[in-house]
């Protein structure tokens, strides 16, 4: 008699419920390389160009023909330059379609004509190349009209520059560059000081609005509803509307604070070292309370009461509840909120770029990807900023799932 | 700590908190709501603060205690121990109106704090109970004034005109004489500004978004959370990795590219790109529904030979509207309030979304109210979705959060 075993094989059922598993998950996986995986190289290719933002215009031919008259007699002018003043571009030259009732005169040393097209070669040309071709012509009909035609169609460049993207010249001058000495360690304490300020204070803030309300009375929802304002709204408008309200000159916050004679000249709130950092990162505990404040609410309210009849009692005052009973329910979803929102603090660009551009002290890692590569146009080191961030975040991701991935289920 | 539990100590100190508290608060209020002049006293706040918990401890009869409080405040408003001082120019009405809030908003609650408290030497639980009360009510009035200001001044600046702003910047009342111009800000945004234009973008772009992702997460959540293959747990391990990846990080190459391909300043490019910042999420969330729903029904549908697309089409679906509704929602959310990739990709002012548009009222040379009055556009439509639908709005919201 044979021992029934489970088969080790897989069956016929199993590859086709796989495949169809894979092809469901073609199109997420497609699009997500595509946009994710695909720049996530990108940019470790890019951290080790020197690419500047000007780089990205391809260098090129640049050719403007014109129909003019020129001590008495009617040229065709055709003025030929080299978009970049640095980079040389092989093999330039243009070629035309001569119209109906344009007939040339003698051409100059570059050009040749073989039947209606006119050819200009000039082989290889330095950056900052320009130069005029003029070519004598007599018309056969009006001028005016013969202008217009002449002018109204674009003569062909050809030639290709060197891209800085796709040759074989790399350089370690990006990391040097964001490695460097003062500025790199200004920008990691920014990034420090706002990450873990910023990810604390909106959790013990969030506990706090929590614990308000953690028990119904009326106007419970709406309360609830108001305190997720923050968060809904777009950052856009609550950013500029904090700067509005904060504005060292016309501030509606400064005014007050005047008249309450709690100081005596207006505050730069996000124009001074070191308050321009405390304010985005009480910014940042704003914006971001309330979505502690729902978790820890919605667990809050699966806590069973029996626990707190039996501690009530027992003669436990309320915060010896709050202490041994509610706190160590919520340690495992304060631990999970911690480090999620430590991860996104960490990500946060949107906020301190428009609260303050990077500027008095605030510029995170993240913002230094910007400033980097548009303030100071050298995309290379924007990259290498960027290399360093996805760098960091593999290191907190690892954590994350070394601690997390059992509490998510997952 | 013996000393503090003694009930006259106990109330002393909470009155004085408290009285403190409500000073502040109706002073910010009115200064508010008016734009006249007014500051909390220490010395009022002070005398009046002890004096009001030690009464709220030491005489039982609530009435006379309130009506003798309020009382109080009245009378001590013209001498320098009042609660609250005026500035220049204060007419008596609103001065009369400061006293009797303060008064009447802090011996009230006082009262109510100190309920269980007596003189004499009080139980922990009589002590705490009391603390607390104090506590929630002060974090009553911080977190609503803290959430509120903000949005209060954005609504208010966007109405006032810039002289007005220049001349008082606490002033905020409504010059209701001004009629249909109080919303002249609006009318030049949507006229010369074009913001119509912008709002319709911003709008189709989120609908189309959440299409979009909805098309390509309900297959890709339903193969997760149903079927059996290799590797399914390292897939959805990597959706979670992949919308831990910062926007400012993906950026940059993006820009590049479609600066070479033609694609920036093209809605068809910024609609290549925001469904896959979503598709993470919303798959992430469909699945954990998609687990919730009971396979039986399903079974029953493969049994009776729909194949798996009729399930997912006929079944499961219909199964999890909610769930769907709530997905869809925060999806428009996150699209409508994009900044960063709008503001990176778009600079033509004829594609502006409505993010990039307010964007571009922060500008020197464009008044105060034009960019709160843009600012307030662009947060009405997501306050109304948010206010009408806020059962799915929360849940998605907890749900998704795990996206900041």
């Amino acid at each position: 008699m044979t021992v029934p075993t489970p088969p080790t094989t897989r069956g016929a059922l199993e590859r086709r419920e796989a495949r169809l598993a894979w092809s469901l998950l073609l199109p997420t996986i497609t699009i997500v390389s595509l946009v994710i995986i695909l720049p996530l190289l990108a940019i470790f290719w890019i951290s080790f160009k020197p690419v500047g933002l000007a780089d990205l215009r391809p260098v090129a031919p640049v050719i403007r023909e014109s129909l003019r008259e020129r001590s008495g007699e009617i040229v065709i002018e055709y003025r030929v330059r080299n978009s970049s003043q640095q980079k040389e571009i092989v093999g330039m030259g243009f070629t035309d379609t001569l119209h109906d009732g344009v007939t040339l005169g003698t051409l100059p040393e570059p050009c040749s004509v073989d039947g209606r097209l006119l050819r200009c070669a000039f082989g290889d040309v330095e950056g900052g190349f320009n130069e005029r071709i003029r070519i004598p012509v007599t018309l056969d009909g009006d001028p005016d009209v013969l202008e217009e035609i002449v002018e109204g169609t674009e003569p062909a460049g050809f030639g290709s520059g060197d891209n800085i993207l796709t040759n074989s010249e790399f350089t370690l001058d990006n990391f040097a560059r964001i490695f460097d000495g003062d500025e790199f360690w200004a920008v990691l304490w920014a990034t420090t000081f706002y990450t873990v300020f910023g990810t604390i204070g909106a959790l013990v803030v969030g506990l706090f609005a929590a614990l308000l309300l953690n028990k119904s009375f009326r106007g419970k929802g709406v309360l609830r509803g108001l305190y997720l304002f923050p968060y809904v709204s777009p950052i856009i408008a609550v950013a500029f509307t904090w700067v509005t309200l904060l504005d060292p000159f016309s501030g509606s916050l400064n005014a007050l604070l005047i008249q309450m004679g709690v100081t005596d000249s207006p505050i730069n709130f996000f124009g001074q070292r070191p308050l321009a950092l405390i304010m985005v990162t009480v910014f940042e505990i704003w914006r971001y309370f309330p979505l502690s404040f729902l978790f820890i609410l919605a667990r809050m309210q699966s806590i069973d009461t029996d626990m707190y009849e039996a501690a009530d009692m027992d003669g436990a005052s309320p915060f010896q509840k709050f202490w041994y009973l509610s706190l160590p329910m919520l340690l495992g979803i304060l631990s999970v909120l911690f480090l999620l929102r430590f991860i996104w603090t960490f990500n946060k660009f949107d906020d301190i770029f428009l609260l303050t551009g990077g500027n008095a002290g605030t510029r995170t890692l993240t913002v230094n990807v910007y400033e980097q590569a548009f303030a100071i146009s050298n995309i290379g080191a924007g990259a290498a900023a960027a290399v360093v961030i996805f760098a960091t975040l593999l290191l907190f991701s690892f954590f994350f799932f070394k601690y997390i991935s059992q509490e998510e289920g997952l | 700590m013996n000393l503090l539990r003694q009930g006259a100590v106990t109330g002393a100190v909470i009155g004085l908190f408290w009285a403190f508290v409500m000073a502040i608060t109706v002073s910010v209020t009115l200064s508010f709501a008016s734009g006249l002049g007014f500051r909390p006293g220490s010395l009022g706040c002070l005398i009046l603060g002890i004096g009001g918990g030690l009464a709220a401890i030491y005489v039982r009869d609530a009435r006379l205690v309130i009506g003798g409080f309020v009382l109080l405040c009245v009378a001590l408003m013209f001498t320098p121990l009042s609660p609250i001082l005026f500035g220049e120019g204060v007419p008596v009405l609103w001065q009369v109106m400061a006293a009797l809030s303060f008064g009447v908003f802090t011996i009230w609650p006082l009262k109510v704090m100190l309920v269980e408290a007596h003189p004499g030497a009080l139980s922990r639980h009589a002590f705490e109970d009391a603390v607390i009360r104090f506590l929630t009510g002060f974090g009553y009035i911080v977190f609503t004034a803290v959430v509120l200001i903000p949005f209060y001044v954005m609504v208010m600046t966007s109405l006032k005109s810039q002289q007005a702003l220049l001349r008082n910047p606490l002033d905020f009342s409504i010059e209701l004489s001004r009629g249909w111009d109080l919303f002249r800000s609006y009318s030049e945004l949507f006229g010369q500004f074009n913001f119509g234009s912008y709002l319709w973008t911003s709008f189709y772009v989120s609908v189309l978004t959440v299409l979009i992702t909805l098309l390509f997460s309900v297959p890709g959540a339903y193969a997760v959370a149903r079927l059996r293959f290799r590797g399914r747990a390292a897939f959805s391990r990597s959706i979670l990795l992949i919308y831990m990846v910062p926007m400012i990080v993906l950026a940059l190459p993006i820009y590049i590219a479609f600066s070479m391909t033609g694609l920036r300043n093209t809605i068809p490019g910024l609609l290549m790109i925001y469904p896959v910042t979503t598709i993470p999420v919303a798959l992430y969330m469909l699945q954990g529904y998609f687990r919730g729903l009971p396979g039986e029904v399903e079974e029953a549908g493969l049994m009776d030979g729909l194949s798996r697309l009729q399930v997912i089409w006929k079944i499961t679906l219909p199964l999890s509207l909610p769930a769907m509704v709530s997905v869809s929602l925060y999806v428009f959310m996150i699209a409508w309030n994009e900044f960063l990739l709008a503001f990176m990709l778009l600079d033509d002012p004829s594609k502006f979304t409505l993010t990039r548009g307010v964007a571009m009222l922060n500008s020197s040379e464009i008044p105060r109210q034009h960019l709160m009055a843009g600012a307030v556009i662009a947060t009405i439509p997501i306050m109304a979705l948010f206010l009408g639908l806020e059962r799915f709005m929360t849940k998605g919201l907890t749900a998704g959060s795990v996206k900041g």
